[in-house]
């Protein structure tokens, strides 16, 4: 691990491994760039999470860690637990198995917001 | 003649009725209804409690009676280390350091962590304007001002969407938002945008205002960069009308971060008002309650300042106030403020400036969360309240004031490059991907349109086509920088992935950040605000205030001299040393040193030969014989006036300066004194200086003459004409030759 605001060796990498760098025209002509390509690396997202932090916003940083472990995800799957955590789409189990999946695939901090979805849902009629 | 009566109002009334800002509806303050701005008898006083590191109640609700909001924002949104002591300053002195320029902003952001939303409002809620400008000053997170801008159309056209995003890049813009008037279009309209901004300026955040998914799915695939659709709102029934939670939000906020996303969170007063939801609080305590919940789930800006509510806000008692007072309030949660002023908020104006005016003086994160780069009736957001109608003014501004408002003037040659390069650049895309085909003539007219109005029939059914096969074939920004770079447009190729390369870092993830035209991120964290009062904080560079400065309307001295040399003409050669008239019909017109050198046209338009003609005309008219002096000594109307009354027989002169001003004088006067004068020189017209011509003569005469009255208009003639005569002047001071005898000129062709 780098410190805060530090870049790694060699610099940022993709979310597919390949360093920032070789994110090349020459590449694209060579037809070598694909999606994983594009996507941001969750290294990156726990070093700005870190600047973040040093910058008077822990919750941003907090943001920035979810998103690292989001980063995970695919995006049909990303766009399902968002419409879970809209109101009225799921009842408290279903939000607490969820948490537990997500917890279990080593998301824990997205699994802490829908455990505390449920709590609240539940007290505030926004369950199913 | 309208009789006034109990149903009529006096004339006086009905005149001030008819004026535009009539047009606006102000509403009666009505606290029960949500119709308060800064603060509702409803609204809970500040406090909180805490007990074993949680709290049990805040702004008078006891935990178990939390809302989704309070839960969300006490749960996550406050430095509880710090809220102890914020929570105990008296409203006054933290409203005062928030102001003070010797309190830093550290300071303010470290308390401001701590305080709970009722707490903020009442703090903001005593900040008068001008305090409210310093706080903003001081506050703000990134040292450099910004701008955002909205590029879209009526009709969705590719062509003309890259062409007026490269004009806004151009323009200064950093962040460009379009959206759709058919949904479907929405992948369409972010490639043409792509494309037309890395024609236009390097390192331009693009965003694609649509649904939730959809506009998720476009970032995803890197056609976009940042997004701020997702709204927030200040009770809970309108929340969860709005189809979300806190939990919700603050999960799609971490999606967006997760693929690599700027993401601000929307807010703003009035929405609640609309939605029949306020709770009988005002505005701005319902607005606290966003920013701290956008504070809570960790978005790094919020777009507010009313934004589809700012009328609401602007029909109520210090409801501008209010605008103003949401985003400083932003800045104190430390986070980016994009300042709202991208809704008209009203028909007149100066109310519309006045809205926007403090916010544009005091620097914002961005001034607007979009200005209408476009025309209004092409704003598919709606009209915002600046639009290109006004980007001259705007321009105007900055240059008035000297601060950065981000724009920038761009010369007409270069504005004309751009859109033909980004128009053909998006057409070889398109055509190279089979996504659409588009004629030539459309090219020509989407290069040239003011707006879309201007580009006639289209086939609105290719937009739809082109852009169903971009979403449907999974088109990636790779695919955008490989048919640029297949079909001719290499650099702007490079360009973008220069950007996705800068993107991947995720240093644009934090506060306030934007890419300058040299890919450095521009942050709180790599530009912070380090105002302390005069002398510090942000300033333009020297090039930057250049920008500001060089209007293309502005006109020197030069400009004017090669203006007036197209009007030359062989004409008033000299013709010898002027002698003293004899015949009591001679009547001298004394013309000023410049005349038939470097002055050749009067503010009116006509030629000084064409004024010389007219009047030598009226003089001949009524029986008299002008003649035409040049005096070399003095640049002074009176005295040449003086002078040729002086010279001539019939002691009667005409003096005329080069610009026009022109009068009728006698021997026997004051320099300062004379018979009749024409003083508003670009509204003579040429029947006037006949008439003025005809006086002289009957002057001369000894008959009666019937003096001309000033024409007079109601336009800003001095604004107009000013910086022209001041240039004229400076032509006519440059051949003064002190001591230099008057010299005839001669009259021939003048009639």
């Amino acid at each position: 691990m780098t410190r805060a605001g530090e870049r790694p060796p060699g610099g940022a990498r993709a979310l597919s491994g390949r360093p920032v760098g070789e994110l090349t025209l020459e590449a694209v002509r060579r037809g070598e760039i694909r999606v994983p390509d594009l996507r941001i690396h969750p290294d990156s997202l726990e070093r700005q999470a870190r600047v973040a932090e040093e910058h008077g916003n822990p919750q941003l940083a907090e943001n920035l860690r979810r998103a690292a472990e989001l980063t995970a995800l695919g995006d049909d799957e990303v766009l399902a637990i968002y419409e879970a955590l809209r109101p009225g789409r799921s009842t408290a189990a279903q939000l607490a198995g969820l948490a537990a999946s997500l917890d279990g695939r080593g998301l824990p901090r997205c699994a802490a917001l829908l455990t505390e979805a449920a709590e609240i849902y539940t007290r505030r009629g926004l369950t199913a | 003649m309208t009789v006034p009566g109990p149903q009529q109002p006096v004339g006086r009334i009905r005149f001030m009725d008819q004026q535009r800002v009539n047009l606006d509806g102000f509403a009666v303050e009505d606290p029960d209804l949500g119709l308060v701005a800064l603060r509702s008898p409803h609204d809970p006083g500040p406090g909180l409690v805490i007990s074993d590191g949680r709290v049990v109640q805040m702004d008078g609700v006891a935990e178990q009676d939390f809302d989704s909001l309070d839960a969300y924002i006490a749960r996550h949104g406050l430095d509880l280390a710090v809220a102890a002591e914020v929570m105990a300053l008296p409203d006054t002195e933290l409203a005062r350091r928030a102001v003070r320029p010797d309190v830093p902003r550290a300071e303010v952001i470290r308390l401001c962590a701590g305080a709970t939303p009722a707490k903020l409002a009442r703090v903001l809620a005593l900040l008068r304007p001008a305090e409210l400008m310093m706080a903003m000053t001081k506050l703000r997170g990134r040292r450099t001002p910004s701008n955002q801008a909205h590029v879209t159309n009526r009709l969705d056209d590719p062509l003309l969407l890259a062409a007026d995003s490269a004009t806004a890049a151009a323009f200064g813009f950093r962040e460009i938002e379009t959206t759709v008037p058919v949904l479907a279009d929405a992948p369409s309209n972010a490639v043409a945008c792509l494309i037309g901004a890395a024609v236009g300026a390097q390192g331009v955040l693009i965003q694609c205002s649509v649904e939730e998914a959809l506009e998720l799915e476009l970032g995803m695939r890197g056609l976009t960069s940042y997004a701020e659709t997702v709204s927030l709102y200040g009770t809970e029934p309108v929340f969860t009308d709005g189809d979300d939670t806190p939990w919700s939000k603050a999960f799609l906020t971490s999606a967006y971060a997760s693929r690599g996303m700027k993401m601000r969170v929307s807010s703003g007063a009035g929405a609640e008002v609309l939605m029949a939801g306020a709770e009988g609080k005002s505005m701005l305590y319902l607005e606290a309650r966003c920013i701290a919940l956008a504070r809570a789930i960790g978005a790094q800006g919020v777009q507010n300042g009313g934004i589809d509510g700012a009328s609401v806000a602007g029909s109520v008692p210090r409801g501008l106030r209010e605008l103003m007072c949401e985003n400083v309030m932003v800045m104190m949660r430390n986070l980016e403020s994009c300042s709202g002023n991208d809704a008209l908020m009203s028909e007149s104006d100066m109310r519309r400036t006045s809205r926007t005016l403090p916010i544009v003086l005091a620097g914002s994160d961005f001034v607007f969360s979009g200005f209408g780069s476009i025309q209004r009736y092409d704003n598919m957001f709606g009209p915002s309240n600046f639009n290109a109608e006004d980007i001259d003014d705007f321009l105007a501004m900055q240059r008035d004031w000297g601060v950065d408002g981000g724009l920038r003037t761009v010369p007409a040659e270069e504005i004309a490059e751009l859109r033909r390069y980004a128009a053909q650049a998006c057409r070889a895309v398109y055509q190279h991907l089979g996504l659409a085909d588009f004629t030539d003539d459309h090219l020509e007219r989407a290069v040239d349109a003011a707006g879309s109005k201007d580009l006639g029939e289209t086939d609105t059914l290719a937009v739809l086509s082109a852009a169903h096969a971009i979403r449907e074939g999974g088109l990636t920004v790779v695919d955008i920088v490989a048919a640029l770079d297949e079909t001719g447009y290499e650099a702007e190729a490079e360009a973008i992935m220069e950007m996705t390369r800068a993107r991947l870092s995720g240093d644009y993830l934090q506060t306030a950040a934007i890419f300058d035209e040299e890919l450095r991120v521009l942050s709180l964290v790599t530009d912070p605000n380090d105002y302390a009062g005069p002398g510090t904080g942000y300033e333009p560079s020297p090039p930057r205030q250049a920008e500001i400065d060089d209007i293309r309307q502005a006109r020197g001295v030069d400009d004017l001299r090669a203006e007036q040399a197209s009007a030359a003409e062989l004409l008033l050669a000299p013709a010898g040393p002027a002698l003293a008239g004899q015949d009591p019909r001679d009547v001298v017109i004394g013309v000023s040193p410049a005349v038939g050198r470097d002055v050749w046209r009067s503010l009116s338009g006509l030629t000084v030969p064409e004024v010389l003609g007219e009047l030598l005309a009226g003089l001949e008219e009524e029986g008299c014989a002008g003649r035409v002096v040049r005096f070399n000594d003095t640049v002074d109307l009176g005295r040449i006036g003086l002078a040729a009354a002086r010279l001539a027989g019939s002691g009667i002169g005409i003096g005329l300066q080069g610009k026009g001003t022109a009068l009728i004088h006698r021997r026997d006067l004051a320099p300062l004194a004379n018979l009749e004068l024409y003083s508003v020189a670009p509204a003579v017209t040429r029947g006037l200086y006949r008439l003025l011509g005809a006086n002289a003569a009957r002057h001369a005469k000894g008959a009666t003459p019937d003096p001309a009255r000033n024409p007079y208009n109601d336009e800003a003639i001095e604004a107009r004409y000013h910086t022209t005569v001041i240039a004229l002047m400076a032509l006519e001071r440059a051949w003064v030759r002190p001591g230099e005898p008057a010299e005839e000129l001669s009259a021939e062709g003048l009639q």
